[in-house]
Parts: C-alpha cells; sequence; structure tokens
C-alpha cells in the first residue's frame, strides 16, 4: 500500500466530494429538524420553569393532553389490528380485488386530511347520511371523542399495513405452510411463526401511526368542533394558544407534543435494542428493511 | 403407507397444472416425480401434502379418503425447496415445534430427547443452539429432513430438495437421504427436475410433461426403454437424426438401426453421445468434426453430419481425433420413433 499513496478513489469516494455531502447533508437536517426543535423547547422555558408548569398545569392543557393520549390508546390498536388483517389478507390470500384493497389501503395517504373531514361531516353530520338516524339513537359521533378517533384512524389507516405488506410479500407463505404441515393450527403459527418474523416492521409501523395520530390536525380539526376543555386535542390546542397570543403556552403545550413523539421514538429503540441483544438471535427484519422500502 | 392418485386435476385460474394424474406408491417405496419446470410435479406434491385440493380426482392413503383432509391432519412430512426454517427459532426448536404443536401431549424431557435422536440421525449432534442462518446450506437441508420426521410422518414429500445445493454436497446428500429411507421404510415421494437426482435416487421414476404421466417405471425401465423421444431426450444428451424406416428397419445415409414394429414412413432416430461410434473409413454416415472436447473419462466428438446436422458422440480418451478431420459416424444403437 504504501508504493500506492494515490490509489485512484471510487466513484463518488473523493475527499472533497464525501465532505462537501455530509456537511450539506448536516446542515440542512440542523435547519429543517434540530432548529425549529430547539427553539420550541427554548421558547417554553423563556419565562422560567415555573411559567411553563403553570401554562401545563392548566385545566384545558392538562385535558388537551389527556384527549390526545385517549385518542392514541384507542386508535392506534384498532389500526394495528386493521393493518395486521389487511396485509394478511393481501400477502398470504389470493381472491378477486386484491389489488383493489391494496389502493383503498393507501387512499389516506394521497387525500388531504381535510377532505377527509369533511367527508366525515357528510357522514356523520346532522345534515349527512346517518346523522338522523344517529341522532334520534342520541349517538353524538361529531364534535365528539368517537369523531376524533374515527378521524384519526382514517388518516393513519395505511401507516402499519405499509410496513408489513413489502415484508411479508418477500417471506412468502412458506413459513406458515410449513407450521401447519407440522400440525400447528392458524392462530398458533400466527403467534409463533408470522408474528416473531414482522415484530420489527410492525413495531416501526405502529410508531409512526402512534405519532401521527397524535399529530394529526387538519381531519381532527373538522370533525371536533374545536371546544376548549372538551374536544380539543393537543395539535388543535396549540393554535388556539397561539392565537390568544399565549406564545409560551402554545410553545409548551408544542413541547409537550414534541415529548410525546420523544419517548414514542425512544421507547421504540429501547425495544429493539433489548430484541436483538437476546442471546445472539439474529435482527430479524431489522427496522432499517423497513425504511429502505418506505422510501422506494 | 401406500399413496394412490387416482384422475387428479388441477387448474390454476385458466391454467391446467396438472391433468387427470393416477398415480400409486407401494408402501415403503422411494419415488421421485421427474419432469421439467411447468409440468405440474410440485403441484402433485402439494396436493399429495394438502397444501393444495385437488379439483377433480381423489387421493388415498392406505384406504383412508385424504382428498379432503386438510394439511394440519393428513400427516405429512414436508421438506420445502428453501427449507423454510424458521429463522427465529433454533435448530433445536425448529425440530421441537412439531411436538410442541401436536395434539399429543409430550413432557419437555421427551421432546429434548427426541431433538437429540433426530439431529443424530441427520448427524447434527450439537448444533441444537445454532441458528438457521449459522449453518451451511446442506446442515439446512437436513434440519429440515429432521423437523418433518419429528411429527411421525405417514409419508414424507420432498420439494426439489438439493435444489439450492452445490453439486458434491448434493451427491452426498443424496446418498445419504437413501440410508436414512432404507433405515426409516417410510413412503417418499420427491420432486425434481435433475434427471441424475431421480435415478440416483428412486426406486422408481415417474416422469411428468405438461401436467401428464408420460412414463413411470424402475431407473432401469425408463433409461433403458424410453417410451417417447421427450422421455428419451428429457433424461439425457440425446442426438436426433432424420431418417427412413422401411421393413422394420430405420436407416439414415449409410447406417441403419432395427426399428421393430415401426411402420413405413419418416422417423427420427434418438441416440446418446456413447451410442455412436466414430471411424476413419468404413460404414456409417460421413461427417467432418467441428471440435473436440477432452473429459476425464473420455473425448467428446463435436461433428457435422453431410445434411448439416450436428452430432456429438462420446469416444474413448487414446483415440487420435482433431478438428476438421473427416470419417464417418455409425450408430451402434439407437431407439427409433415415427415423426408425428
Amino acid at each position: 500500500m504504501a508504493q500506492h499513496p494515490a490509489k485512484p478513489p471510487r466513484v463518488g469516494d473523493k475527499p472533497a466530494i464525501r465532505w462537501t455531502l455530509i456537511a450539506f447533508v448536516v446542515f440542512f437536517g440542523s435547519l429543517l429538524v434540530l432548529a425549529p426543535l430547539l427553539v420550541i423547547f427554548t421558547q417554553a422555558f423563556a419565562l422560567g420553569i415555573g411559567h411553563f408548569a403553570e401554562t401545563i398545569a392548566l385545566p384545558d392543557t392538562r385535558h388537551a393532553i389527556f384527549l390526545t393520549v385517549l385518542t392514541a390508546l384507542i386508535a392506534v390498536p384498532l389500526n394495528t389490528i386493521f393493518g395486521i388483517a389487511a396485509a394478511w389478507a393481501i400477502t398470504k390470500f389470493e381472491f378477486w380485488g386484491r389489488r383493489f384493497l391494496l389502493i383503498v389501503i393507501e387512499i389516506p395517504f394521497s387525500i388531504s386530511p381535510v377532505v377527509a373531514g369533511v367527508a366525515y361531516l357528510f357522514v356523520y353530520g346532522l345534515q349527512g347520511l346517518f346523522g338522523p338516524a344517529l341522532q334520534s339513537a342520541e349517538i353524538q359521533i361529531l364534535f365528539a371523542l368517537p369523531g376524533i378517533v374515527l378521524a384519526s384512524m382514517f388518516v393513519t389507516a395505511p401507516f402499519v399495513a405499509r410496513e408489513l405488506i413489502p415484508l411479508m410479500q418477500a417471506q412468502g407463505r412458506d413459513l406458515e405452510e410449513a407450521a401447519t404441515s407440522l400440525g400447528a393450527s392458524g392462530w398458533r403459527t400466527f403467534l409463533t411463526v408470522t408474528l416473531p418474523n414482522i415484530r420489527w416492521a410492525l413495531l416501526y409501523g405502529v410508531v409512526l401511526c402512534n405519532a401521527r395520530v397524535m399529530g394529526e390536525f387538519g381531519a381532527v380539526s373538522v370533525v371536533s368542533g374545536k371546544i376548549r376543555g372538551q374536544t380539543n386535542t393537543l395539535p388543535l390546542h396549540i393554535e388556539l394558544l397561539y392565537h390568544d397570543y399565549n406564545t409560551v403556552g402554545a410553545f409548551a403545550a408544542a413541547s409537550i407534543l414534541a415529548v410525546l413523539a420523544l419517548v414514542t421514538i425512544v421507547a421504540k429503540l429501547a425495544l429493539e435494542r433489548r430484541g436483538a441483544g437476546r442471546a445472539g438471535r439474529p435482527a430479524l427484519a431489522s427496522p432499517t428493511v423497513a425504511i429502505q422500502e418506505k422510501t422506494s | 403407507m401406500k399413496i394412490t392418485l387416482d384422475q387428479v386435476v388441477k387448474t390454476f385460474d385458466t391454467f391446467r397444472a396438472v391433468h387427470g394424474v393416477s398415480l400409486e406408491i407401494e408402501s415403503g417405496e422411494l419415488v421421485a416425480l421427474l419432469g421439467p419446470s411447468g409440468s405440474g410435479k410440485t403441484t402433485i406434491l402439494r396436493m399429495v401434502a394438502g397444501l393444495e385440493y385437488a379439483d377433480a380426482g381423489s387421493i388415498h392413503f392406505g384406504d383412508e379418503d385424504a382428498t379432503n383432509i386438510p394439511v394440519r391432519e393428513r400427516g405429512v412430512g414436508f421438506v420445502f425447496q428453501h427449507y423454510a426454517l424458521f429463522p427465529h427459532m433454533t435448530v433445536g426448536e425448529n425440530v421441537a415445534f412439531g411436538m410442541k404443536v401436536s395434539k399429543v401431549r409430550r413432557s419437555k424431557d421427551e421432546i429434548a430427547r427426541r431433538v437429540e435422536d433426530l439431529l443424530r440421525l441427520v448427524r447434527l449432534e450439537g448444533l441444537g443452539n445454532r441458528f438457521p442462518t449459522q449453518i451451511s446450506g446442506g446442515q439446512r437441508q437436513r434440519v429440515a429432513l429432521a423437523r418433518a420426521l419429528a411429527v411421525d410422518p405417514k409419508v414424507l414429500l420432498l420439494d426439489e430438495p438439493f435444489g439450492a445445493l452445490d453439486a458434491n454436497v448434493r451427491r452426498d446428500l443424496r446418498r445419504w437421504l437413501r440410508e436414512i429411507h432404507d433405515e426409516l421404510g417410510i413412503t417418499t415421494l420427491f420432486v425434481t427436475h435433475d434427471q441424475e437426482e431421480a435415478l440416483d435416487l428412486a426406486d422408481r421414476v415417474v416422469i411428468l410433461n405438461e401436467g401428464r404421466i408420460v412414463q413411470q417405471g424402475t431407473p432401469e425401465d425408463v433409461c433403458r426403454r424410453p417410451g417417447s423421444a421427450f422421455v428419451m431426450k428429457f433424461l439425457g444428451d440425446t442426438n436426433r437424426l432424420a431418417g427412413t424406416a422401411t421393413g422394420g428397419i430405420a436407416r439414415v445415409s449409410g447406417a441403419t438401426v432395427p426399428a421393430p414394429g415401426v411402420g413405413d414412413g419418416p422417423v427420427e432416430i434418438l441416440a446418446r453421445p456413447v451410442d455412436l461410434g466414430w471411424a476413419t473409413a468404413g460404414d456409417g454416415i460421413p461427417a467432418q468434426v467441428a471440435r473436440v472436447i477432452d473429459q476425464p473419462q473420455g473425448r467428446r466428438i463435436l461433428a457435422r453430419i453431410e445434411t448439416g446436422e450436428a452430432v456429438e458422440l462420446d469416444v474413448p480418451a487414446d483415440m487420435q481425433v482433431a478438428a476438421s478431420d473427416h470419417g464417418y459416424v455409425s450408430i451402434l444403437r439407437g431407439n427409433v420413433f415415427p415423426v408425428s
């Protein structure tokens, strides 16, 4: 090696290119992602920790946090079950309309959440399709928790399914067939063979779904009615505080929302590390696969 | 356990994969389903396993009609082409899986003992704690077999068992599978597209083409008495020469082959490279050598006969021959089929 110091660099491997590229990504990453986050936290604590605590302790803010977490606790498990069922149906069965179903699942990705909210108004609103029937049965969906949950679920319906489908397609049906031929029931096959092999993609889908449910603004703002202290979720509450010229309050609430998102990501990382460290078990279908497939 | 297939049919969408196949596999027999891709061999195997249902016809295990018994209750051991080992379980856990999910309750010790026994049978003692990614392809193949045998199957089914392995490993595993079969005496059906594998391993070979059985018999039957040009060509390198038959003798310029029972008219003469002879003078079809390939067991001459058809013939290693030499090809043995 010493005799050949001028080893020709591989394509795109020149130091200048390498450092320019890294610097570019780091610069824009900080500018676009890190800087706003830092601003949120500094602004939230601008008037001291006491003021921050006071803002958080306001009943309306506390209720907004409660409502957001409650919505996530209902919507995320339901969408996880939906996502697993949809991915299973699409990848393990052959049936008429399979491709159509795949498109249906993807619709929420391409439709603006506001459109979804307005559509829910037309379906469940007083003048809507089921409106009169719901009213006579005294079931309130709009401007209440059910509406918020439904709108959040609409927006996040594809997340889990979309993570699982490419992975389950790549894995094929061999493992399930093998388990069944060895005498395992369908449920047992799912729990002991399918689930362990999709767990990282599933976890990633759940984390994305959760982050999106907690942060959902557009669809929820249409169906919730934005009643302060009753149907205001955290994102809606942030906007409301901001319009009240309560900048610190808005930033404090925003920091709570950001913390909730960070907690999910940290929880995911912790789970992954624990899983990967278990007695040398190979980290199957690690989330990198899921990320790669998402960008493709 | 004897397996009987009667007029089994399977169609996928509009493609008919299996046309009315009837087949009997005697108890304890080792049978190969041999055919090119798309011949329906894997579909037949999967129907015997219960992984696919037959559209028509019946499948019996012994006297029991198994046609509609689901795979879970059919009691077959199935070895998948790519093994389908559970990647998140150790080798031992893979082998134990069938016993753990079985309706027959077994104690932990009993399962552990049986896993040990099976790993010894497939010569993988001490590898029970490895994961499938940590062992070689040949070892995975053996784990898959041990896992299938763990549930005491009535029938063992293997889909292209050695397809993904390199040639040397394949030959060893073949002999070894034969030994295991002889030891356990379990009725075994396997699918392959490799004629050498089928002839080497099986008691009986069933040759399929386009969803139909074209010939079945012992390796000797199908090699020495191929029933059709397809079987002859599929089983190995074949030269095809166009000729004419008159009075039970087929003729092609300068050479003759006995053709008992073949009617007068145009025929094709099929002969293996070893069934052709080479001489610099005398009777035979005039030909010119295009190339000589040297192989460990002899020399192969690639030649062109006067009609322009290419032929390949195997000659002893010590024969002096070179490209562009002229000579005569004689047909020592050949199978004659009428041109349809």
